[in-house]
């Protein structure tokens, strides 16, 4: 297997939000790679921190956060010291982000046309108006929208939400960026759209060899079109690796929990075990490993003391669980051909 | 569009024609005018002969169709104290009126809008500081009580400004301030709460996220939107000042309708009444729509509605 370079690769990124309850840590030492031509799911629950962290990595937060630490090393440049000036050149030309609510991502007072030639008119200089038209029923076209050119001096409310979302891809992809990051695209959408919107996205990686970011917490969408998977809890990532090997051998306790409470054909017309508990808020995050008070194997340890990485296979499998070695050696008791086959 | 034009239209005669009648029945509840009109000596058959050639032994509903039909010709009947047409007395009142309420929503409009952008932008900067204390000072007394504390400090200790009168700039400037200062702090306080919810909108996120450089994501892309309901909200600003404007017309003895309006009440002078009211049912109603069309005209939504 010959190395490919991530694209983007954040090192340790920490987010502090302003909030009611005062200052708290949203993204906490949070590091993540994300390769050309694949796509790395980003799982959580709501509160976990998947999209902060995305908003932290473009420079997009909110008044009330501040990216306090870590780098983003984009195509060798770390995003985190650039000027609002250098990201606004960066952020639709080589990064996309498609956002989760596509009834309210488009601005009602603007065709739909302007809102994608915009694109072409910071980035490129285009003032030309035929020119710039053109190039917008190219990119609706590219997105599968009919009559593009007709739909091009539409508003944005006379078109349903799988239109606007696919007009929001557009917008994304219109200068062929090499990094997508999609938090929740689909979440808003009816079930059959939702297909629709996840092939289109697949068939736009492929043509450009993008790397994407998928922010889910749908699992089996997750398993279905995803290549790697990095599971957050608590504004920290808790494991990450391939999707298949994440899946098929859950280490972390929370990812063991998770799968657990998904209904699949082999625990089909049995009870689904939840975890116990509520994920902590933020004001109240614990010192130690933040899943201690409602893991089911915590020792004093782990509520005392945040777990190290522990990695294998060259580093692309990690837990951070100080419980980790123990349940890969019994692993291996049980099933030892299936562990030495990796 | 047209099809909304012509609503709006017929909304706007309607509700003409309703404060007509409002104006109409509470001025001949409030009193006789042939007591006023005619000196204390004059006998009960003197009113009533003066009554009947003026119409106002008939039936209250006569009187209003007569009114109406009147009305259609531009005829508001004259004016028992100044012996000629009400309608022309209101109209020479109407002039200072509009310069005072015009300027004094002019500033309004030039200082809220700019400054409640730049205290959305810069949330809790020096601005935005500025920009509360200047709000809480424009609103914490109303504009007659302003034009008092005005006239007491520019005029009497200063000697900047006359204390009152009409005809030159220096006459306009208190009177222009007392009533301006007021609508720009409700303007101002709109503009920012309006533009701070825009700006967390998820369309100006995508606008971030495709790279639109930040003036333009202000000034386009969120301006635009935020002033919907400042817009609305202006033309409402409109209204309150010609209300406003009757005390600080009052206050410094400026020419205009408020201060019309206050002598023909008090003298049951109600053909000038009634044509005052009339006149500023139709500048408010004209207003409205003027302010409807520009509402179509930026707001697709509305547009294709």
């Amino acid at each position: 297997m010959t190395v490919i370079e991530p694209i983007l690769e954040a090192r340790n990124l920490t987010t502090m939000l302003r909030g009611r309850a005062g200052v708290v840590t949203a993204v906490d030492n949070v590091s993540l790679s994300v390769y050309p031509g694949r796509t790395l799911a980003l799982v959580g629950e709501s509160g976990s921190g998947k999209s902060i962290t995305c908003l932290s990595m473009l420079g997009l937060l909110p008044s009330s956060g501040k990216l306090v630490a870590g780098e983003v090393l984009f195509k060798g440049r770390d995003l985190a010291k650039l000027s609002q000036r250098e990201l606004e050149d960066i952020r639709g030309r080589e990064i996309g982000m498609i956002l989760q609510d596509a009834m309210t991502s488009l601005n009602p007072l603007f065709t739909i046309g302007y809102q994608i030639e915009e694109v072409f008119r910071y980035h490129q200089g285009i003032r030309d108006r035929r020119e710039l038209r053109r190039r917008a029923v190219e990119v609706l076209e590219k997105v599968k929208i009919p009559a593009a050119a007709e739909r091009l001096d539409s508003y944005p409310f006379q078109f349903s939400g799988g239109m606007r979302q696919r007009v929001s891809i557009a917008i994304n992809v219109a200068l062929s960026p090499d990094l997508l990051i999609c938090d929740e695209p689909t979440t808003a959408l009816d079930v059959t759209v939702q297909l629709q919107i996840l092939r289109l996205l697949g068939e736009l990686q492929r043509q450009n060899n993008m790397a994407v970011v998928f922010v889910t917490h749908d699992l089996h969408m997750a398993a279905q079109f995803c290549d790697d998977v990095a599971i957050m809890y608590g504004g920290r990532v808790v494991e990450s690796g391939p999707i298949r090997e994440v899946f098929d051998n859950p280490v972390h306790p929370y990812t063991v929990g998770l799968l657990g409470a998904l209904p699949t054909l082999e625990n089909f017309g049995r009870r689904l075990v939840a975890i116990p508990g509520q994920q902590p808020a933020l004001s109240t995050i614990p010192t130690g490993c933040r899943f201690a008070a409602r893991c089911p194997s915590a020792m004093d340890q782990c509520r005392e003391q945040y777990p190290d990485w522990f990695e294998w296979n060259g580093g692309s499998r990690r837990v951070a669980c100080w419980r980790t070695e123990e349940r890969l050696h019994a692993a291996m008791a049980r099933a030892p051909a299936e562990v030495e086959h990796e | 569009m047209l099809n909304y034009l012509l609503r709006r239209l017929g909304q706007s005669a309607v509700t003409v024609l309703l404060v007509t009648l409002i104006i109409f029945v509470i001025i001949r509840l409030i009193g006789d005018p042939t007591h006023l009109m005619l000196p204390p000596e004059a006998t009960e058959a003197d009113r009533q002969l003066l009554r009947v050639q003026m119409g106002l032994d008939r039936p209250i509903v006569v009187q209003y169709g007569m009114y109406l039909l009147d009305l259609l010709r531009a005829d508001l009947g004259v004016s028992y104290r100044f012996s000629r047409a009400a309608l022309g007395v209101v109209i020479e009142a109407l002039g200072p009126t509009l310069i005072l309420t015009t300027s004094a929503l002019l500033l309004a409009v030039v200082i809220g809008i700019p400054l409640g952008v730049l205290s959305a932008v810069r949330r809790d900067g020096p601005v935005d500081q500025f920009a509360k204390i200047f709000a809480v000072m424009g609103q914490a007394a109303p504009p007659f009580l302003f034009s008092l504390l005005y006239i007491k400090l520019f005029s009497i200790h200063l000697g900047w400004f006359p204390t009152g009168g009409y005809g030159r700039v220096s006459n306009l400037i208190l009177p222009m301030l007392a009533l301006g200062w007021y609508s720009a702090a409700g303007i101002m306080r709109l503009t920012r709460s309006s533009m701070i919810e825009v700006l967390d909108s998820e369309y100006i996120k995508l606008a971030r996220i495709k790279g639109v450089p930040q003036r333009a994501i202000v000034y386009r892309h969120a301006l635009r939107n935020a002033l919907l309901p400042v817009i609305t909200f202006t033309a409402l600003q409109f209204g309150i000042l010609m209300g406003g404007a009757v005390s600080v017309e009052f206050v410094f003895a400026w020419p205009g309708v408020g201060r019309l309006m206050l002598d023909s009440i008090s003298n049951l002078d109600y053909t000038v009444v009634q044509a005052a009211v009339t006149i500023g049912a139709l500048l408010f109603t004209t207003i409205n729509l003027i302010v409807d069309v520009i509402y179509a005209m930026i707001d697709p939504r509305i547009r294709y509605a």
